[in-house]
């Protein structure tokens, strides 16, 4: 089997956000990078692939040189080959796009990537990969055993999970419940060695439009001061929730 | 012209999010100078989409529709949107409208944003806010495709009632066996009970429960308020309670009106999760906690002591305004 991780590069879930240029960038000053949560998740879940059923894994991103600690690490984790595309990456089409190009070469039986970035929150890329590729899709997976060419994965949905079918070539979006958050690894000295040894191939980008443009930047209004009750006094927190929040 | 909705449905009777959905599409059409065509699929009352400013509403009935399907759902709403030259599509922020939006995009060739939390800024361009970095902010976001969808982030432009005529009218779609290549075999749903999706109030709790056999009170609390449980990630991690409760920047968003912390410290991954929801209260033992300078409300005390008068004070709240 072999498999595809769909690897977005960014910021620290600790990061605290800021714009720059007039509101119309994200401000990177400072701000640590690392794999995206719901791609690690994914990523771990191939590496259980590799180790149990013998699977190659492949990382891929869509980024410029900076990302590429990003990838180096993934393959510190235990990924074989690395690729990168070299293009900004400008929307979730876009990136989509890039990605299936080079998984339509590449004969991959499982594309992995995550249910959204954390940072723009697109959510678009797996199933824009699995369409365009014609392959299946399941997307919030939280749980994935394959068998052959026998899939079973397990979605969560509004209000529970629902359990899937399918077959490969699969994409799954993929996110927290893929593998148990002990099973997360942190590279160690020999992963980052053998690391430097594995090929990172740098691709170029295939022509593609985009079709969503960030213009602007906004961060939350400041909120006032709490408001304090007294653990005592529990009946005027019921009355400030029914009388001034109206939210009972 | 017209802008497309997709309008959810369970087991025949429309969900919240599709009230919304449509009274957003009624906004942009208004903007546009265009009509509201909503798609329903295996609705059984579909008149009462005019309600929200649908002028005609098309409905597919079809058996092999029955359980929601991505592949087959994203090509009945692309076959609609081609069928109407709709050029504007709108659809919610449920776990099966995300699944079905990439699908949709690529088959329509469309620029997509999803989370949007108001009208549009402007329409020509189409301009829309929605948020960003989980939370932590906002992007006005530029479609510059010529068809566009927009997903309307739950419970954050509301339901808004119009009162249009509305027409129904039955539409065929195709459905291809190969759009079964995955497929549901079981689903495993809590009945009668409101999810995170789309609660209006959500009470959850953090490791400050001290274990899993705490939960009691919690679960009561929600049960007096009809509000969905959740927990923070720790507590999900440690298996106190199931992952679909987890709530976060890892876990599910939360935009209820109203959101009770509950021995929760406050992590900015925990706020970003939960920071668009409208009214939030904390309970905890330590006024330093962060989860102070995010909340509308705060409690400073013990959960184990404030919870369980909460409780009863609010049933007797509830027993007056019933
Ligand atoms: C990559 C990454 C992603 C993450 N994503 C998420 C996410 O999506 N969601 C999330 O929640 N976290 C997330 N976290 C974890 C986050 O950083 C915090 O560790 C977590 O939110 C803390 O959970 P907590 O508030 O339940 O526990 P704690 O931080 O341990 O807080 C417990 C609180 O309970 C209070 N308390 C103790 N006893 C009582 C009592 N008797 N009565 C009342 N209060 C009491 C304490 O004062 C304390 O404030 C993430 C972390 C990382 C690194």
């Amino acid at each position: 089997m072999k498999i595809l991780v769909c690897i977005s590069n960014v910021p620290d879930t600790t990061s605290k956000i800021n714009f720059t240029e007039g509101d119309t960038k994200f401000d990177t000053n400072g701000v640590q990078f690392v794999i995206n949560p719901n791609d690690e998740f994914g990523l771990t879940r191939a590496m259980w692939f590799k180790e149990k059923q013998g699977a190659t894994v492949h990382v891929a991103t869509v980024g410029g040189a900076q990302t590429e600690p990003t990838i180096r690490k993934a393959l510190a984790i235990g990924a074989d080959e690395a690729i990168r595309i070299n293009a900004e990456p400008t929307d979730g089409f876009f990136v989509a796009r890039q990605l299936a190009e080079v998984a339509k070469n590449g004969g991959y039986d499982l594309i992995i990537a995550g249910r959204e970035s954390i940072d723009y929150n697109g959510g678009m890329v797996p199933g824009i990969i699995a369409t365009l590729l014609d392959m299946n899709f399941v997307n919030t997976c939280v749980s994935l055993e394959i068998e052959g060419t026998d899939a079973k994965a397990v979605r969560e949905i509004d209000g529970g999970n629902e359990t899937i079918a399918t077959s490969l070539p699969l994409v799954i979006g993929g996110q927290k419940g893929l593998v148990e958050e002990s099973d997360l690894r942190i590279p160690n000295m020999r992963g980052i060695m053998m690391a430097r040894k594995k090929a990172l191939h740098v691709v170029e980008a295939t022509d593609a439009p985009t079709m969503t443009a960030d213009v602007k930047f906004e961060k939350p209004a400041a909120k006032g001061p709490v408001k304090l009750v007294d653990a005592g006094n529990i009946d005027e927190l019921i009355s400030l929730l029914h009388n001034e929040a109206k939210a009972i | 012209m017209s802008v497309l909705v997709y309008t959810e449905s369970d087991k025949g009777n429309f969900k919240k999010n599709a009230f919304e959905a449509v009274s957003y599409a009624y906004e942009v059409a208004q903007q546009l100078g265009d009509t509201v065509t909503a798609l329903a699929i295996n609705a059984s009352d579909c008149s009462v989409l005019g309600q929200y400013g649908a002028n005609k509403v098309k409905h597919v009935s079809n058996e092999q529709l029955t359980n929601f399907n991505a592949k087959a759902y994203a090509n009945a709403i692309a076959e609609a949107a081609i069928s109407e030259n709709a050029k504007t599509i709108i659809i919610s922020s449920s776990a099966d409208s995300k699944f079905l939006s990439g699908i949709l995009a690529a088959k329509l060739n469309a620029g997509y944003v999803p989370n949007v939390v108001a009208a549009p800024v402007s329409t020509s361009p189409l301009v829309v806010k929605r948020t960003a970095f989980s939370n932590k902010g906002f992007a006005h976001t530029e479609i510059t495709s010529e068809t566009r969808i927009i997903g309307v982030s739950n419970n954050s432009f509301g339901v808004v009632e119009h009162g249009v005529q509305v027409d129904v009218e039955d539409f065929a779609v195709q459905v291809n066996d190969k759009d079964f290549g995955a497929k549901s075999v079981e689903v495993d749903k809590v009945v009668g009970k409101a999810t995170i999706a789309d609660a209006d109030v959500v009470v959850s709790a953090g490791r400050g429960l001290k274990g899993p056999e705490n939960w009691g009170m919690i679960e009561e609390l929600a049960d007096v308020l009809g509000a969905a449980t959740a927990c923070s990630k720790p507590v999900s991690d440690l298996g106190w309670r199931p992952h679909g409760e987890h709530v976060g920047q890892t876990g599910k968003p939360v935009a209820s009106n109203l959101y009770i912390a509950i021995g929760i410290s406050g992590a900015i991954q925990h706020l970003a999760g939960v920071s668009a929801s409208k009214t939030k209260v904390v309970i905890n033992t330590d006024p330093e906690a962060p989860f102070f300078k995010a909340a509308d409300y705060g409690v400073v005390g013990d959960a184990f002591e404030v919870v369980p008068q909460l409780i009863e004070k609010l049933k007797e709240f509830k027993a007056q305004n019933a």
